[in-house]
């Protein structure tokens, strides 16, 4: 009886062991064949699918894989080796990079677009101009409803994105923290935290009592953008290409993506293609702000 | 040539094998979750993560309280049961005692078809359907609220309800019965006066069954009670559930920071939740057989 425990027992242990062997293995696989992983940003999630794309009509024999799941995901994937690019909405942090240096990988920025946010409504909801201080209320729950902004006697719901989200973390840092890297305020708990920008976008399009931040990529004509002002009597601008390019409208962050490493000869041609005329082009036909005048 | 002796002996190892396979997977499980949440406490203070009112698990300094995320598993666990429980126990009843044997398999072919439904089709379904109207009807600022999560989670907990408790409807003694009757009681007398009470164990299984199916549900949850970290004032409130948080949340983690060892710690928390649940619809059911 106690032999026959055993037996299971290093069976058991057995298959532990596979386990745990299979995250090395899959580094290894990653770093030898003709393909691409990418993770990260939803909000650039379509433009690299088509760069991937025409980047790969060209040589069938590649393979890229792209999946979306935030910013925050792409470079837990990044420093955890089971990626070769993370797309991201914001720039890398001090403590991921660490955190990727102790797994010996040295993440390469490389900027590739613009994209501007838009606060966006319901239609029927007559609010159509904010400054960023009303648009910071809103969204810590300081104005609580549209009444107070000159809209219906609805309460407010505010839309954001899940914490491991770039537009999430670039909207807390600029709109809600206003910039200041010492600020500690935060969204306000009853935020609805969505997983994904159509998930918001589709909520309010549904409900006419419903904000939410998404990119310019998103709109559409079932949307309402909201005209921002950096401050009380400045100009209201609304949110498209040009004024993100001009630098006048005030919600708007870099792209990037990040290599592993500087060595993977697949992985430089591909952003070498996204930075290219052509890959800046697509850029701007996704509804994303190219780096420079095409 | 293989001995009779023998080829027994190996079919009798390998049945002990296969049974002894769940025990050690579960053991192995806990084992895990055990490892990875308990370095979190070593770090971040019990009282605090239980009672703390704020979520902000990517924020520095990060607030890693789950309170409001154990309301929101509790508003939308308790909905989903007072909706549930009535409705199934008097499926149960109808199909067992009411229904002729035409319409009782028609009902329990249907009940079982409802199981086999995936919960991210319920919650598709409720979100493009349910919430809308939630939010209409009760005239509320949005329909991804406790409410819209219960009323989708009651239809997954009822498959469950009604099949266990018809059970335990089903293996009451005709003898009461037919004692009852020929005393005169009536059907409807009989059925909450001696029925009900003899078959009230396996009822309760039955609901402590479901509820721990619903508490463990995710995707229809994430999908339609809008996610936001902030302890529900009414069932209409939007809410956050354990589930949701860890589902949304680990594809982010890297692994062994404190986010991700603080999910690990609130699957401890509902590895202990649906443990004590089991364990009182186990001793409920024990309680039938004898």
């Amino acid at each position: 009886m106690k032999i026959k425990i055993i037996n299971i027992i290093a069976v058991c242990l057995c298959l532990l062991a596979l386990g745990c062997s299979k995250e090395s293995r899959d580094r290894a696989a990653l770093a030898k064949s003709k393909s691409i992983q990418i993770k990260g940003s939803d909000t650039i999630v379509n433009l690299v699918q088509k760069w991937a794309e025409d980047f790969s009509a060209k040589d069938t024999s590649i393979n890229i894989g792209i999946t979306g799941g935030g910013s925050g995901t792409g470079f837990a994937a990044l420093i955890n080796g089971t990626c070769d690019i993370a797309m991201s909405s914001r720039s890398i942090e001090e403590a991921e990079i660490k955190q990727a240096g102790e797994n010996k990988i040295f993440p390469v920025e490389y900027k590739v677009g613009l994209d501007g946010l838009m606060v966006i409504v319901n239609p029927k909801n007559p609010v159509g101009e904010l400054t960023l201080a009303q648009v910071r209320d809103i969204f810590m729950g300081t104005t609580k409803n549209w009444k107070e902004l000159g809209g219906p006697d609805k309460k407010i719901v505010m839309l954001s994105r899940e914490s491991n989200s770039g537009t999430h973390m670039f909207f807390k840092e600029h709109v809600i923290r206003k910039g200041d890297k010492k600020n500690k305020d935060e969204f306000s708990p009853r935020a609805l935290l969505m997983s994904s920008s159509q998930a918001i976008v589709n909520e309010v399009v549904g409900n006419p009592n419903a904000v939410g931040y998404v990119g310019i990529g998103y709109m559409s004509a079932a949307l309402k953008a909201v005209a921002i002002a950096k401050k009380k009597g400045d100009k209201f601008i609304s949110p498209d290409i040009d004024s993100v390019l001009s630098d006048k409208y005030p919600i708007s962050r870099p792209l990037f993506l990040y290599a592993s490493s500087k060595n993977n000869k697949l992985v430089n041609d591909f952003i070498e293609y996204s930075l290219s005329d052509e890959g800046q082009k697509t850029v701007r036909k996704l509804d994303f702000v190219p780096l420079r005048k095409l | 040539m293989l001995s009779r002796n023998f080829t027994d002996s190996l079919i009798e190892k390998l049945i002990f094998a296969c049974g002894f396979a769940a025990i050690i997977l579960v053991s192995l499980i806990f084992f895990f979750l055990l490892r990875e949440g308990l370095g979190f406490f070593a770090q971040y203070n019990i009282k605090e993560f239980i009672s703390g009112h704020f979520w902000y698990p990517t924020s520095k300094p990060a607030g890693f309280g789950i309170l409001p995320l154990i309301m929101g598993s509790l508003f939308v666990t308790l909905g989903a049961a007072v909706i549930a429980v009535p409705v199934g126990v008097m499926a149960a009843f109808y199909i067992s005692e009411v229904a002729p044997v035409a319409v009782r398999d028609i009902l329990k072919s249907g009940i079982e078809l409802l199981a086999a439904i995936p919960s991210v089709v319920i919650g598709f379904i409720g979100m493009v359907t349910l919430v809308p109207l939630v939010r209409v009807i009760f005239d509320i600022p949005t329909g991804l609220s406790a409410f819209s999560g219960a009323l989708m989670l009651a239809f997954m907990a009822m498959p469950t309800i009604v099949s266990i408790s018809e059970d335990a409807i089903r293996s009451v003694p005709g003898t009461y019965k037919e004692g009852a009757l020929a005393l005169g009681a009536t059907k409807w007398q009989t059925m909450y006066r001696i029925i009900l009470p003899a078959a009230a164990p396996g009822i309760l299984a039955a609901v402590m069954l479901g509820i721990g199916r619903v508490i463990g549900e995710t995707m229809a949850v994430m999908m339609i009670t809008g996610n936001a970290a902030a302890i529900p004032d009414t069932i209409f409130d939007p809410v956050r559930t354990m589930t949701a948080t860890i589902a949304a949340e680990m594809g982010e983690t890297v692994k062994g920071s404190m986010h991700y060892k603080g999910l690990f710690a609130i699957g401890l928390v509902l590895f202990v939740i649906t443990f004590i649940i089991n364990f009182i619809a186990d001793s409920f059911l024990n309680r039938v057989k004898k």
